[in-house]
């Protein structure tokens, strides 16, 4: 009994002792003891794959051709009546007109939920390097993109949306394109929003709402306040427009 | 008449349960504790061929999840970036480091960077990134602090005990959609989220699936 229980209590120890505690790092892949279907022969998102050179499970548009929808219907998708989006609509998905000019206005209703969505998805994509406020000093600034232009000058305001549209999309110098990142409707939700930086930035007291006249005024008297560009796009345009109006008058 | 059996043996029977116990109770503790995805996965700390930090790129210059894993709110898959969006800024950042090579390799060839996954469901099992992190569940609640890993590991079992116990209770998890990809938010108190949470799965009709095929197909 006595080397029975030397040798159970050696074993658990060793056990403890090879095996450690729970939550330590280790680089090797996790031991499977019954693999069941965890693994299947098939094809996954971003999956590896031997068959192919690249060795991608995901193929690459193949050259030359577009893509007829992503329904499952073949029946729809390959009928003669079946409507290629782009070519119905081109202004909202190239950001031309027909005749091939840049589109001036949108092609989608500019409401409030467009704003937001466009507010979202600058904070996401643009922020980093265009900063908060559109002047080009972001963050990225700091650590070697040097290049990044300010939206606050006449050539980018009396730009066509659809020039802007069309840089969103396939980038410009060192910018690269965000069209595989952002839908049509949410770049030009992103060139609403960046409409409304440039008129903040470029507001005077004329443009400030009656009601929050007063405030502003109170505000300028007042020690030099902190501004949030990154709340809502009114707010974004009070404060903006305070710090110009300072500037103007 | 002789004894047949010495006395030792008396004790025998009773040495042999007692024995026999033992090494069932330690088999039994044993697989327990490391039989299950919390010991066989938490802490899998591959190395990458790229050292990606999020703690700079999330903390220190405030990155969304999304200017990466762009698709994780339209798409069952949380997608890995593409080699295009690390060139995005490290075509001009750091454009001579060591540890960007493979970065500037892929983008030459075309040949993907050969991330080593770490978080994987089995084959059988269908999460959906999209309905969780569009319902007010944060990236955290799975795949913990990952704002805050130098390098990433495991840092949830993930088994199913783990899905399970947050689809029986979905108010305990749930938080504000906006505040989704903020890794470090968190409700005032356990009761406030408790109320919180109570009211989002009743407002958003919340009704996670306890059934087999809500997962698996």
């Amino acid at each position: 009994m006595r080397i029975f229980l030397g040798i159970f209590v050696f074993l658990c120890v060793a056990t403890v002792s090879i095996f450690g505690i729970r939550g330590t790092k280790f680089t090797e892949p996790p031991l499977y003891v019954f693999p069941d279907m965890d693994d299947q022969e098939k094809y996954r998102p971003q999956g590896e794959n031997t068959f192919y050179q690249n060795r991608m499970d995901d193929r690459p548009v193949v050259p030359g051709t577009i893509a007829r929808g992503s329904s499952w219907e073949t029946a729809k998708v390959f009928n003669e009546d079946f409507n290629y989006a782009q070519a119905d609509n081109p202004e909202l998905y190239t950001g031309k007109t027909r005749s091939g000019e840049w589109v001036r206005g949108f092609p989608v209703e500019v409401n409030h939920a467009l704003m937001e969505l466009g507010q979202q998805k600058y904070t996401i994509f643009c922020q980093v390097c265009h900063s908060a406020i559109g002047d080009g000093d972001g963050i990225t600034k700091q650590y070697g993109v040097a290049t990044t232009l300010s939206y606050h000058d006449d050539r980018l305001r009396d730009m066509a949306e659809g020039e802007i549209f069309n840089t969103i999309t396939h980038g410009k110098n060192t910018m690269s394109g965000y069209g595989e990142k952002l839908r049509p409707e949410e770049r030009w939700a992103v060139i609403a929003y960046l409409r409304a930086l440039q008129r903040a930035q470029n507001g005077t007291l004329d443009d400030v709402p009656t009601p929050f006249k007063k405030e502003l005024l109170e505000s300028l008297q007042a020690p030099a306040q902190d501004s949030t560009p990154a709340d809502e796009p009114e707010t974004t345009q009070e404060d903006d427009s305070s710090t110009q109006a300072e500037s103007t008058e | 008449m002789a004894n047949i059996f010495p006395k030792w043996s008396n004790f025998v029977p009773i040495k042999i349960i007692l024995g026999i116990g033992l090494v069932v109770t330690a088999v039994v503790a044993g697989i327990t504790y490391y039989g299950t995805p919390k010991y066989m996965r938490v802490g899998y700390q591959p190395i990458q061929p790229v050292p990606f930090d999020h703690n700079i790129h999330v903390e220190q210059l405030g990155m969304d999840c999304r200017y990466c894993h762009t698709y994780v709110d339209r798409s069952e898959h949380s997608n890995v970036p593409s080699t295009n969006t690390c060139m995005n800024c490290h075509s001009q950042v750091l454009t001579d480091s060591q540890a960007l090579a493979p970065v500037r390799e892929s983008a030459e060839s075309g040949e993907p960077i050969p991330w080593v996954r770490i978080h994987k469901t089995p084959d059988f099992v269908y999460f959906n990134h999209s309905v969780h992190v569009n319902r007010g569940i944060s990236c955290v609640e799975c795949h913990g602090q990952v704002n805050e890993m130098q390098t990433v590991y495991h840092a949830k079992s993930l088994s199913m005990s783990f899905c399970l116990d947050c689809h029986r209770h979905p108010e305990k998890s749930i938080r504000p959609v906006d505040e989704v990809y903020n890794l470090n938010w968190e409700a005032s108190s356990p009761k406030e989220q408790e109320e919180m949470g109570k009211r989002f799965v009743h407002d958003w009709k919340i009704n996670p699936p306890l059934s087999c095929s809500g997962c698996h197909r």
